[in-house]
């Protein structure tokens, strides 16, 4: 069974971590809570009245209602566990203060008490982040850890989209790095149990099954016909056990088709809102660019009658030349994508490259995925973060793409009040990130001396340059001239589209700065796509 | 500006590979590096505590400082410049008149300003009385933001860079570790950006000019100090250890006189140029000056950790004498309680010891003086924290009580959430994995010995727990707050002796280098 070789491995990891380690961790952790804490008052999406409205519908409907009941817009639209989890929660809410779980004078609800009780939900579920980020780190050198922790636990990303805006992705990307760690440690099965409950959480984590599917199969199931099948229907039935304690109650109820009519709403359209910086970005642009140069051209196109910068997305086609994408499309191009990686994944299962396989997924879903939100990069670069210090190479793309995601983010937080706190987390971030892997790939007292001055000098100008290509040939950490030019960029998009555009156009093309930073960041996350793609083909 | 990486490398690199050290990503590139990453943060939490409310918010008709700040940004830019200390008409001193010097009112000229070019109508003459509105706090709180970017952090980096340019033993993560808690002082930030003040100018004003002391620039730190004293008048709770720090160096110099006038000069010239528009005549001159006086306030405000209001329980100073003889023997009360202090400057003026000066002298007047305000227990605090690095334990220890003693406040303001937050943020960095700070040769463990301080500090949680949660007896309504401010006088008093028995140490150089090889 192997089970020698695995308690082994978890008695050495027992021996290796000191008091002192899980005492840093938890420094970070608290660090940032107190960050947390302060930004309660902050600014928060309609997610919020989103989760309030899931507090007062699992407390005061009976199960059977939970995916039928349409008091408030926001319709329950997570899988089961979600909303087991908000119903063990609004047991306390209705302790605190009754009225947040009442389901029609709860409605819109914003008093201190809520909005300091859902917060404070949020900060509490990042245990689950801490837990998993400690899990995978726990054997490392302590410079890495460090590096991890702060980009991890310290994740501006996740500030803004769980502790401004609002949501408990921490929480859900905490359980998918307990599910990493047991895979990284050979704990196959409970690997995939724990990714079964994530998947029963939020399916959107679905995108990496096919990666679980094809590693799990090779690295637990395979060999010998017996062996293999027994392990084959333990995994089955674990997986299957999990899903029947999320399912089960409504397949009993016969109420299934809603669920799943609630948790896949097709009907949302290929873009969102404000679009994701991903490959169909660059879709409708050339579409546009198409019916441009044709009508030009002097042949008749007609403009479509759904736009795609109004928002809303109706049944017509938006694509005045280019044919249009269902879902089923955007599937088979995210298959296709993956397929290079199920081929590694096939040929040689190995625990230390499952890390970059899932991340890779994620990133695959993000670029072709259908209706996909912009805070689903974080799928992929908070998982990127834990293998980031493993070479100059890994650090600089790490470095790249976590800059450029996490200003695509910075949409969501449109008013003037938080603007000066996610410009500050991004620079904290950035010169965190280049502090950390400089002082981590350090390489001879002499070469950093002399790069030193030129950087800080760069660093304080803008906060996101990087130093000469000269330190990455002695080993050092560095960033090369066009990822400086990238992030150079960046700053300029920002600053056009901040102060310049309303300062010269006024509200003449208002959508222009939002197109601008979607553009403009998804060529960084196709750059980062392409980087992955190789790396996976090219690894041993 | 890498002047602290002269250090001999092999040693720092040793210190600072430590396994544990939080520290040492910062340190790795240089001084400018470790500062600017730390002072990101710290303004990210400055703005943090800013989205909270403000003193006074929604609780007409007075308002609180908030209101009285942005009145004084109406006062300024509307009317001319040698009306703003007068009553008139148009400039009713007794809603919020402006009782500051004159810098306080040209940065609200400048400020108000910026405020009438964004959003006109909170600062329209009259009108604007306690305006309130979204944009309008949002600009206001970066009023103080930006005061304190350019003031109170450049400061701070002069005098980090100083500080441990001069002490050689020091070590790169020392530094940052200074600097984290020098610039995350949880009550200023509370003050500032929650309560909403401007100490930021004039405390950074002060630290520059200790800073240019320590690099032995004098007439720069005479500018400086005067700048501070200009922007508020409480800074002169600092000057008997610029005074006799300054002319105890200058006793030692060739020609006493020449350098004494040298400086009176500097001094001269600043106040000159700052009260320009009111030296036209006595009258206006006086007419300011009054305005900076208000004795008709009492001895003491609200519930204040100093001796008049500790002593009040036993003692009815209010009833039992005059005005006039309070203001005499108050003010005798602060000169004998800091004459020790300067006796010891103007004898043996050194560095270390114009520190503990800065801190015995701003801790007589707090202690002792006429009409002070719990929020002056910021001017002590600041050269405690100058000095955390000889005193850490102290300097905890007091942080914890001078948050304590301002507790009564911020709850009336709100602000209870990020006072908790910032009190545990300030712990954790002060306890920062890594920093090997045992050097605990802190009087508090001699006197009191451990348990009692553990004692001491668990009562002072519950005193936190039973203000926020219960209620008074109806006969004494203010029984806690008296609580609170008896216990954190007792150790105001206790940090002040000994840092004056601290101060007259160092006379005795030799057994002091002795202690310290030891530890």
């Amino acid at each position: 069974m192997g089970m020698g070789k695995q308690k082994l491995s978890s008695k050495q990891v027992h021996n290796s971590c000191s008091p002192k380690t899980t005492t840093t961790v938890w420094w970070y952790f608290l660090v940032s809570t107190c960050i947390k804490v302060l930004l309660f008052p902050s600014y928060h999406s309609t997610d919020f009245e989103v989760h309030r409205n899931w507090l007062a519908l699992t407390h005061s409907l009976p199960l059977s209602q939970w995916y039928f009941d349409e008091t408030s817009p926001w319709t329950l639209d997570y899988p089961p566990f979600f909303a087991y989890f908000e119903c063990f929660l609004s047991f306390f809410a209705s302790l605190v203060d009754p009225q947040m779980v009442h389901l029609q004078e709860g409605l819109n609800y914003s008093s201190n008490t809520v909005i300091y009780f859902q917060r404070v939900t949020v900060v509490l579920s990042d245990l689950s982040l801490l837990y998993g980020v400690y899990r995978l780190t726990r054997n490392m050198d302590s410079r890495k850890q460090k590096v991890i922790w702060s980009s991890v636990i310290w994740s501006p990303m996740l500030f803004i989209v769980d502790h401004v805006h609002f949501q408990y992705n921490g929480f859900l990307i905490g359980i998918l790095l307990i599910s990493l760690s047991y895979l990284e440690e050979g704990r196959d099965l409970l690997g995939g149990f724990v990714f079964a409950v994530l998947l029963c959480f939020k399916h959107l984590f679905a995108v990496a099954a096919p990666v679980y599917f094809v590693y799990l199969l090779r690295h637990y199931c395979w060999g010998g016909m017996i062996k293999g099948f027994s392990r084959l229907l333990i995994m089955g039935g674990a997986v299957a056990a999990v899903f029947a304690a999320a399912f089960g109650p409504f397949f009993y109820l016969g109420q299934i088709e809603q669920v799943i009519r609630r948790l896949f709403p097709f009907g949302r359209g290929l873009c969102h809102a404000y679009w994701a910086p991903n490959f169909w970005v660059f879709y409708i642009m050339s579409d546009k660019g198409l019916a441009f140069m044709l009508r030009k051209l002097g042949f008749d196109i007609k403009t479509p009658a759904a736009s795609f910068t109004a928002g809303l997305v109706g049944d017509s086609s938006p694509f005045s030349v280019l044919p249009q994408i269902s879902p089923i499309v955007t599937f088979i191009m995210v298959l296709l994508a993956l397929s290079p990686c199920l081929l590694k994944a096939w040929k040689n299962p190995q625990p230390k490259m499952i890390t970059r396989w899932i991340a890779y997924a994620y990133t695959c879903g993000f670029l072709f995925g259908w209706h996909v939100h912009e805070k689903a990069s974080l799928h992929f670069v908070i998982p990127l973060a834990i293998v980031a210090a493993q070479t100059p190479e890994d650090a600089r793309h790490y470095f790249l793409l976590s800059i450029v995601s996490c200003y695509s983010l910075f949409p969501l937080l449109f008013e003037a009040q938080e603007y000066p706190v996610k410009v500050l987390l991004l620079l904290l971030h950035t010169i965190l990130m280049w502090s950390g892997f400089s002082a981590q790939f350090y390489d001879g007292a002499e070469t950093a001396r002399v790069l030193t001055s030129r950087t800080k000098k760069k660093i304080d100008q803008s906060g996101s340059k990087g130093s000469s290509s000269a330190g990455l040939k002695k080993g050092g950490f560095a960033i090369g001239w066009i990822d400086r030019n990238y992030l150079v960029g960046l700053v300029v998009v920002e600053v056009w589209g901040q102060f310049l555009h309303p300062l010269l156009l006024g509200d003449k093309l208002a959508f222009v700065p939002l197109m601008l930073i979607s553009i403009y960041c998804s060529l960084g996350i196709m750059y980062s796509w392409i980087w992955q793609l190789r790396s996976v083909v090219n690894s041993v | 500006m890498d002047k602290g990486k002269k250090i001999t490398d092999s040693e720092t690199v040793i210190d600072d590979m430590d396994d544990n050290n939080c520290w040492w990503w910062l340190v790795q590139k240089g001084t400018a590096a470790t500062f600017a990453t730390i002072a990101l943060f710290a303004f990210l939490v400055r703005v943090a505590v800013s989205l909270h409310p403000y003193s006074g918010a929604g609780n007409p008709p007075k308002f609180g400082d908030y209101e009285a700040q942005r009145h004084w940004m109406e006062i300024t830019i509307n009317l001319p410049i040698q009306e703003w200390y007068r009553n008139s008409t148009t400039n009713d001193l007794s809603y919020w008149g402006l009782d500051y010097p004159p810098l306080t009112a040209y940065q609200s000229f400048v400020h108000g300003i910026f405020l009438r070019f964004f959003h006109p109508n909170s600062v329209s003459l009259f009108t604007s009385r306690g305006h309130e509105s979204y944009l309008g706090k949002l600009l206001m709180r970066w009023t103080v933001l930006s005061s304190d970017a350019l003031i109170f952090f450049p400061a701070v980096l002069y005098f980090v860079v100083v500080y441990y340019n001069r002490s050689s033993r020091s070590r790169k993560s020392d530094l940052a570790w200074h600097t984290a808690l020098l610039l995350l002082n949880p009550c200023l930030i509370l003050i500032d950006h929650g309560h909403f003040q401007f100490n930021c100018i004039s405390l950074g004003f002060t630290i520059g000019a200790v800073a240019a002391i320590l690099s032995g620039k004098d007439l720069v730190a005479c500018v400086l100090y005067c700048l501070s004293l200009n922007h508020k008048q409480m800074s002169a709770y600092f000057a008997p250890a610029f005074f006799s720090h300054l002319l105890g160096k200058c006793l030692r110099r060739k020609h006493p006189l020449l350098e004494v006038s040298k400086l009176g000069l500097y001094v001269l010239g600043t106040f000159a140029a700052v009260w320009w528009p009111y030296l036209y005549s006595t009258h206006s001159i006086l007419e300011v000056l009054s305005r900076l006086a208000p004795f008709e306030r009492g001895i003491f405000e609200d519930y204040v950790a100093n001796f008049w209001c500790a002593s009040s329980i036993l003692i009815k100073w209010k009833r039992l004498l005059t005005t006039e003889s309070l203001k005499l023997l108050s003010f005798t009360g602060t000169i004998i309680a800091c004459l020790p202090s300067m006796v010891q400057q103007i004898k043996t003026p050194s560095n270390r010891g114009f520190l503990y000066g800065l801190l015995n002298s701003s801790f007589s007047f707090y202690l002792f003086s006429f009409q002070v305000h719990e929020k002056s227990i910021l001017l002590p605090l600041l050269p405690a924290s100058l000095l955390a690095m000889e005193e850490p334990s102290t300097f905890r220890w007091f942080m914890h009580f001078a948050m304590l003693s301002m507790f009564p406040l911020l709850c009336r303001d709100n602000l209870v959430v990020p006072y908790l937050a910032l009190l545990a943020l300030f712990t954790l960095i002060f306890y920062a994995p890594g920093q090997n700070r045992v050097r605990e040769n802190n009087y508090f463990y001699y006197y009191l010995g451990a348990s009692t301080t553990r004692l001491i500090l668990s009562g002072s949680f519950i005193l936190h727990i039973v203000y926020l949660t219960m209620h008074p007896p109806e006969k004494y309504p203010f029984l806690f707050e008296a609580v609170i401010m008896n216990v954190c006088f007792s150790q105001f008093v206790l940090v002040t002796l000994g840092s004056n028995i601290k101060q007259w140490m160092l006379n005795k150089p030799v057994k002091l280098e002795m202690e310290k090889k030891l530890i």
